[in-house]
């Protein structure tokens, strides 16, 4: 067993990390939050030079041959700086779907301009009375000639705006929360009768509501297979959740080391309040949060790729219950620690506080992969 | 001993409750229904209500201009009006500073601001604590130098509530660098239109504004406003923070709150069937709603005891902390109920008349603002480490 990185995943660990620290201050990432788009085509441009865009991705499908360690790596970089390009939505969620159950055909026309940073993408699944039943959907795909229509309405569909392609799961067969029957498809964003209403989250990204009314698409739309796409899509999801770990244990450093930095210069009574047990004994506990969190991302990392669907699916929910619970406490103890500071605009604390919280909710709440992750193991 | 009210007690629930349902402006209590923010005149038209009818400073001995009433009469009062959506009583002037005034102020100041407090003609705010001074209150370094019947004053004040619509400010002022840290310290009520103030707004992290910093630039107050005497307004700030405990606890908004995340789960989908059918979610709000229980027989326990005449026991320390922690529990749980809707911003929401369309349903844009807002409650008037080492100390001797 070796939980070490190989050269060329410390050379990109590295790599990312010094564009974080370089490029990625806090102020220039307010400052980029703050524009229409919020986030920078030239950073992105810069990703898609670098190699990060199709790092993940085999060669076979233009990219570099790394794989969810990879993903992991950069993304932790990323949260370290809460770094706001939709790397996520883009190349995880999109680009797997692409590479996972995309036709060569497919992966030519969108996945190839991914990986150059001439696409993004979008994913569409979230349905309001759904919570987060990935199976809850009442978008619909009615056949139509050799084509389908799709019709209904997708909520919280992060970088739908600047998306160029909108993956979209729609219900092809069966009632209303069967597995079986979902099928992905892929829409062009500017097709007739997609419409949006866009907003900023409270974690500063963007996300939009989607309405498709009767929108017309090819046979050739279809990711996977129909009636087949929510285990597709369940893949998918689950390594965008690993990485999402990732990020969120980047972001739970991040705050940690600001918070140790700030008990350590911030005096009270005379002293620096780091003198003081109780906020030692919390500052501790941060860190012990932030080394389980890092745990269990890294055996969800290598666990992703299982070829046993539960064992994939408990990785992803162990490691999102552990992300969720530690991702809390580190947050909400950073701003404690910071007192009157924690609360504020101005530092960055509060605004690694609300992206922890904002993956907490992501693709389903503690509760939610706690209750997953009790029917795998009993079942076993 | 008896949990049953008496006739009287049942009585003045009544009338309390036909004046909130006479007075009590409708969109104000619409506003506070939704969660929305309230401006100035909000708070205004309702506390004036109130002044009118002598109910404003409750707490306050009827010699003082207060209506005398028991502590269950306080009880219910309180009850009541969170029950029916009135706003929280800003605590400034009625539970903070107009006490000072009327124990350790002269004749004058009693007759020059105490109406004021009374009838909500005049808005206050708290000028405590310092950017070098928070936890520990005693090193604050803003200055009043004596010259004539004046003090200039010098220095800023910061996390100042909603100062930036304040007529007044009483503020905590070291008049004598040379001597002990809580000795050289001294009370001054000032007039927020006098030359040299600067309030500069603090934007904090739901987007809203509450908190400001306050720039005291050779600021000419007279020696009429010092409250008490000239080196001991440490006193004053002692006392003025024991009355603030009381009832900051907040269990009756807490009740509202519980019964709130109730409704967002029965609004809430989850597999087809509503949120509040699910097991392991009822079980969080029956666990927190026995913890909004305990607070409340704590302080129901404090309330008799000071009833019988007894001085508030140690309860009373941790009814802060608690009650700090349950309300941030409330929100906890409105972030869970909300699922995927929690995530949209819409800051404009949180103000009444924003003709915006949410995004979800209605209940789940406030979810995350009051989320991240409300982790204040643990650090604001006294952290909640603060308040621990004060019972260690003070309850329990370490
Ligand atoms: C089942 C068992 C088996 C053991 N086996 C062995 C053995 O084989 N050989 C051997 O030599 N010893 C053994 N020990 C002893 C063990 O190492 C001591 O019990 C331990 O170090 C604690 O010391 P103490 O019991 O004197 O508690 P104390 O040191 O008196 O501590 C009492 C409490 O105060 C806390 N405390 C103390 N100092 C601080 C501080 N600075 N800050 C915060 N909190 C503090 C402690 O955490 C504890 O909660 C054993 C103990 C147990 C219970
Ligand atoms: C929303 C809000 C509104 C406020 N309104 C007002 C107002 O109107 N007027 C006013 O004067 N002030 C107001 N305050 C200020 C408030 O009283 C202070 O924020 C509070 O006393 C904490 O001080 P600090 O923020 O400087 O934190 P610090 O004192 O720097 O504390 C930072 C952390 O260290 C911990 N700590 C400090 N000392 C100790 C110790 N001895 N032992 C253990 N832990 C310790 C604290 O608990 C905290 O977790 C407000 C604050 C907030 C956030």
């Amino acid at each position: 067993m070796d939980l070490s990185y190989s050269d060329e995943q410390k050379q990109i660990k590295e790599g990312v990390e010094r564009f974080v620290r370089e490029q990625y201050a806090f102020e220039t990432r307010r400052k980029i939050a703050a524009t229409d788009r919020g986030w920078s085509p030239e950073n992105w441009a810069k990703f898609a030079e670098l190699g990060w865009l199709g790092m993940s991705f085999s060669e076979d499908d233009g990219g570099f041959g790394g794989g969810a360690v990879e993903t992991s790596i950069i993304m932790e970089a990323f949260g370290s700086g809460l770094v706001l390009e939709p790397y996520l939505p883009t190349v995880v969620m999109g680009g797997g779907l692409l590479a996972a159950g995309g036709t060569a055909a497919q992966k030519e026309a969108l996945l190839a301009p991914m990986i150059a940073g001439e696409k993004q993408f979008a994913a569409a699944y979230v349905e309001k009375q759904a919570r987060y039943n990935l199976a809850d959907v009442a978008v619909t795909a009615k056949k139509s000639g050799a084509g389908w229509t799709i019709s209904g309405h997708k909520g919280v569909v992060y970088n739908a705006a600047s998306a160029d392609t909108i993956f979209v799961t729609a219900r092809t067969a069966g009632g209303q929360r069967d597995e079986k029957g979902v099928t992905v498809f892929a829409v062009d964003a500017k097709a007739k009768g997609v419409s949006r209403r866009d907003y900023p989250t409270q974690d500063a990204l963007r996300a939009s509501e989607v309405t498709f009314a009767d929108v017309a698409v090819g046979a050739d739309a279809v990711v996977g297979e129909v009636d087949g796409g929510l285990a597709l899509f369940e893949g998918v999801v689950d390594r965008a959740i690993v990485a999402m770990c990732a990020e969120a244990v980047g972001c739970m450093d991040a705050l940690n080391k600001a918070t140790l930095e700030y008990i350590k210069t911030r005096k009270q009574f005379g002293v620096p309040i780091g003198k003081f047990q109780v906020l030692q004994h919390r500052m501790v506990d941060c860190f012990t949060n932030a080394q389980e969190a890092r745990s269990m991302t890294l055996m969800a990392t290598l666990k992703i790729d299982d070829p046993d669907a539960a064992t994939r699916k408990k990785a992803a929910s162990g490691a999102k219950v552990q992300i969720g619970k530690s991702g809390r406490f580190v947050g909400q103890s950073a701003v404690q620690m910071h007192g009157g500071m924690g609360v504020t605009d101005e530092l960055s604390v509060s605004h690694y506080f609300k992206r922890l919280t904002m993956i907490e909710t992501m693709f389903g709440n503690q509760q939610h992969h706690l209750s997953r992750y009790a029917g795998l193991s009993m079942a076993a | 001993m008896d949990l049953a009210f008496t006739k009287e007690d049942l009585a003045f629930r009544d009338e309390v409750r036909a004046f909130v349902e006479a007075e009590l402006p409708a969109d104000v209590r619409d506003k506070v229904a939704k969660g929305k923010h309230l401006e100035r005149d909000d708070y205004m038209r309702w506390q004036q209500a109130l002044g009118r009818r002598g109910w404003l400073v409750y707490t306050w001995p009827k010699k003082h201009g207060g209506p005398g009433w028991t502590v269950t009469q306080r009880y219910i009062f309180e009850n009541v009006c969170a029950d029916m959506n009135a706003p929280g009583i800003i605590p400034f002037g009625s539970k903070m500073v107009g006490p000072v005034i009327y124990t350790f102020g002269t004749d004058e100041q009693k007759a020059t601001y105490l109406p004021g407090i009374r009838e909500s003609k005049v808005w206050w705010c708290q000028g405590y604590s310092e950017p070098g001074s928070g936890s520990d209150l005693a090193s604050l370094r803003t200055r009043a130098v004596r010259d004539g019947d004046h003090y200039v004053v010098n220095g800023s004040k910061t996390w100042n509530t909603m100062g930036h619509w304040a007529d007044w400010i009483f503020c905590l002022v070291r008049t004598d660098p040379d001597s002990k840290p809580q000795e050289g310290i001294s009370f001054l009520l000032i007039d927020m239109k006098t030359p040299g103030i600067t309030v500069k707004p603090i934007i904090m992290a739901d987007g809203g504004h509450e908190v400001n910093e306050v720039f005291f630039d050779d600021v000419r107050v007279p020696v009429a406003n010092l409250v008490g005497k000239e080196g001991e307004g440490w006193t004053c700030a002692k006392f003025l923070l024991a009355n603030e405990r009381l009832g900051i606890a907040a269990v009756p908004q807490s009740k509202r709150g519980v019964d709130a995340v109730k409704k967002i789960a029965r609004a809430e989908n989850d597999n087809g069937r509503p949120l509040i059918e699910d097991a392991s979610f009822r079980e969080k709000i029956a666990d927190l709603e026995i913890q909004v229980t305990a607070l409340e027989y704590t302080e129901l326990r404090a309330l008799s005891a000071m009833a019988a005449g007894g001085a508030p026991g140690p309860e009373v320390s941790f009814l802060k902390i608690r009650g700090s922690e349950i309300q941030q529990r409330i929100t906890e749980l409105a972030l869970e109920a909300v699922g995927y809707y929690a995530m949209p911003y819409q800051p404009a929401l949180l103000w009444h008349g924003a003709n915006e369309e949410p995004i979800g349903p209605e209940h789940a844009h406030t979810a995350a603002p009051r989320y991240f807002n409300v982790r204040k409650t643990s650090i604001y008037g006294g952290s909640n480490e603060i308040q621990k080492n004060v019972i260690s100390k003070m309850v329990l001797g370490l």
